[in-house]
């Protein structure tokens, strides 16, 4: 069944956050590429599902300097692993402003605060696409994040996946080997240094040529414009594709309405609370104003 | 300790309130399940502020984080009067604390409409009157004007017995003349003070960053503004003041109180952590006790907020 304007995605089986913030403790901080990988232990917190974010403070430090940050930064989950002292939940930072290079300095034992997890994850493929024959996951730079453990939790269901990860280049790059080392990936780069020289979403036009396209359920994570491109390329194929996107949020949790998205029917919704992870063909445009700051 | 104050006639167990439109109890719930309702952050749940028709809000980007705090141009997305009695209002029927709702409108048949439309329900036991929009038939903007506020007042009254709260706006040269024009209306109490107007610029484009343009500030940038207008306004009129701008402890609170405040509203420091009305109550029977103060009655600027002009 293609997309239609007033698609939804098929399911909804968010992991609802324990009440409240919580600190957890920094396990572990390392770099990979030009990213961080920073691990914290959540004693009380569920596993969440793929596409969950969280909304993450230092509890100590935050705002100290100059004021800021002063908002907690909302954070998808990159990988959760249940262990004997809780959740180890890992997260993927490039430092780009004040609350970034706050959370990328994160050594093991300071204390992080943690709230989540929160919206709507990843739908299943047979859900998104019931004639699926497997999910294509389509990445770029840092957004490679949560297709991660969407990876590992559809490979746990069964389900033949495709890798696409993209980066600008070696410098804004990180992660693969780390998140991704256990599987078969395609990737490109915009200065050729690694795979396809150029975007990713040229690797995803190949594989949606043809008859492939109606068997393929797309899975994307990654900058707006990348996005915009996912969005376009997969409404006019009528690929079944979902977007996980981020927008300046205050809350996380459907308080300050500050995460609009633009919807393909008119009005607004909120991101924290009616994505992160949006349909491709609900949404007017994945080029939200102030997205990717 | 107790900590239960009187507010207009409501007996509430706490002072500690939210701000209209810093939480949404039914996202909220969605998020966190019903531990919230056991676990309910606040004495009396103020709700967003509801207009007649439905709006969509703004054009995102619709805030940005600034030094202690951040600016919002939200633009008041509601159902509007219809969808909220039909859709939310059954829902926060069910919150275990009592319920205000807010509403706005840019006429006084606006206003009117709404006042009877909310205040005839059950669950509604305070209706807040946000004054921060123009008056479509004056141009001039209803909390901005004493006279504007006086009139709307004085054809709001009449509507109905349940306590008007009036939501001032601190961008008025002498916030205490627009309270006394809502006392004089029949005004049963006033709350302050809502965001300060400000402007974000994107140094890329050189425009506005936000989608509509200009927003207001909030968070702990604005607390000891707020603190003054508080102040100010509890001196002049004998209603209760609710007190709110960046309290984000048990002190700030206190601070309230002490300035002439009858109770305090939690704002921005929702979004950083959902249960700050929790914590803050709790800071702020610490920082009483340690004041010396044995109940939050004892507290000497409530208790005659009018005497000292």
């Amino acid at each position: 069944m293609p997309p239609t304007a007033d698609s939804r995605p098929r399911s909804d089986e968010r992991v609802v956050a324990p009440l409240g913030r919580r600190a957890c403790e920094v396990t572990d901080n390392r770099q990979t590429g030009g990213y961080r990988i920073f691990s914290a232990l959540d004693a009380a917190g569920p596993e969440p599902r793929a596409g969950q974010f969280y909304m993450l403070a230092a509890a100590e430090h935050w705002g100290t300097r100059s004021g800021r940050p002063y908002l907690p930064r909302a954070f998808s989950v990159a990988e959760a692993e249940v262990t004997d002292g809780g959740v180890r939940l890992d997260f993927l930072v490039e430092d780009v402003g004040p609350g970034t290079e706050r959370l990328a300095s994160l050594r093991q034992g300071e204390r992080l605060w943690v709230t989540g997890p929160l919206g709507r994850p990843f739908s299943h493929t047979s859900e998104l696409n019931s004639e699926a024959a497997g999910a294509i996951l389509v990445g770029g730079g840092i957004g490679l994040a949560p297709l991660a453990i969407l990876r590992r939790q559809l490979a746990d269901r069964g389900v033949a996946i495709r890798t696409l990860l993209g980066f600008r280049d070696q410098e804004h790059s990180g992660g693969v080997d780390e998140l991704f080392g256990c599987c078969e990936v395609r990737m490109a780069s915009e200065d050729g240094h690694v795979g396809h020289r150029g975007y990713v979403t040229e690797l995803l036009a190949v594989l949606l040529e043809g008859d492939a396209a109606r068997s393929a359920a797309v899975y994307a994570c990654g900058p707006p414009a990348m996005l915009e491109t996912v969005r376009a390329l997969c409404l006019e194929r009528d690929v079944d594709a979902e977007l996980a996107m981020e927008t300046p949020m205050a809350c996380g949790f459907g308080a300050c309405m500050g995460c609009a998205v633009p919807l393909a029917d008119g009005g607004y919704m909120r991101l924290c609370r009616d994505g992160p992870v949006v349909n491709a063909a609900e949404i007017e445009t994945a080029l939200v104003r102030g997205s990717g700051h | 300790m107790d900590l239960a104050v009187q507010l207009a006639g409501l007996d509430l167990e706490h002072p500690v309130l939210n701000g209209s439109g810093t939480f949404d109890v039914i996202a909220a719930r969605r998020a966190f399940g019903d531990a919230l309702l056991a676990e309910f952050p606040f004495s009396m749940f103020v709700s967003k502020t509801i207009t007649p028709e439905p709006r969509a809000g703004n054009p995102p980007p619709r805030l940005i984080e600034t030094p202690a705090g951040m600016i919002n141009s939200i633009g008041l997305p509601n159902k509007g009067l219809e969808g909220f009695l039909a859709a939310d209002l059954p829902v926060l029927g069910e919150l275990p604390v009592p319920l205000c709702v807010s509403v706005m409108g840019t006429s006084h048949g606006e206003f009117e409409r709404l006042v009877e439309g909310v205040a005839g329900r059950d669950e509604v036991v305070a209706l807040e009157l946000n004054i921060s929009c123009p008056n479509v038939e004056s141009g001039l903007i209803v909390g901005e004007q004493a006279p504007e506020t006086l009139s709307l007042l004085q054809a709001l009254r009449p509507i109905t017995q349940k306590p008007l709260i009036v939501k001032l706006t601190p961008n008025v040269a002498d916030p205490a003349s627009i309270a006394r024009a809502a006392e004089e209306g029949g005004a049963d109490a006033v709350s302050l003070i809502n965001t300060l107007k400000a402007t974000a610029i994107d140094t890329r484009t050189l425009g506005p960053w936000h989608g509509a343009g200009r927003g207001g500030l909030s968070g702990p940038a604005i607390h000891h503004v707020a603190l003054e207008q508080v102040r100010a306004v509890a001196g002049a009129v004998s209603v209760p003041v609710i007190g709110m701008g960046g309290i984000e402890s048990g002190a700030d609170a206190l601070s309230f109180l002490a300035a002439g405040a009858a109770a305090v509203a939690v704002g921005t420091a929702n979004f950083r952590d959902p249960l700050a009305g929790s914590r803050i109550r709790a800071e702020l029977e610490t920082a009483l006790a340690e004041a010396g103060v044995g109940s939050i009655s004892d507290l000497p600027a409530r208790t005659a907020p009018s005497t000292s002009t």
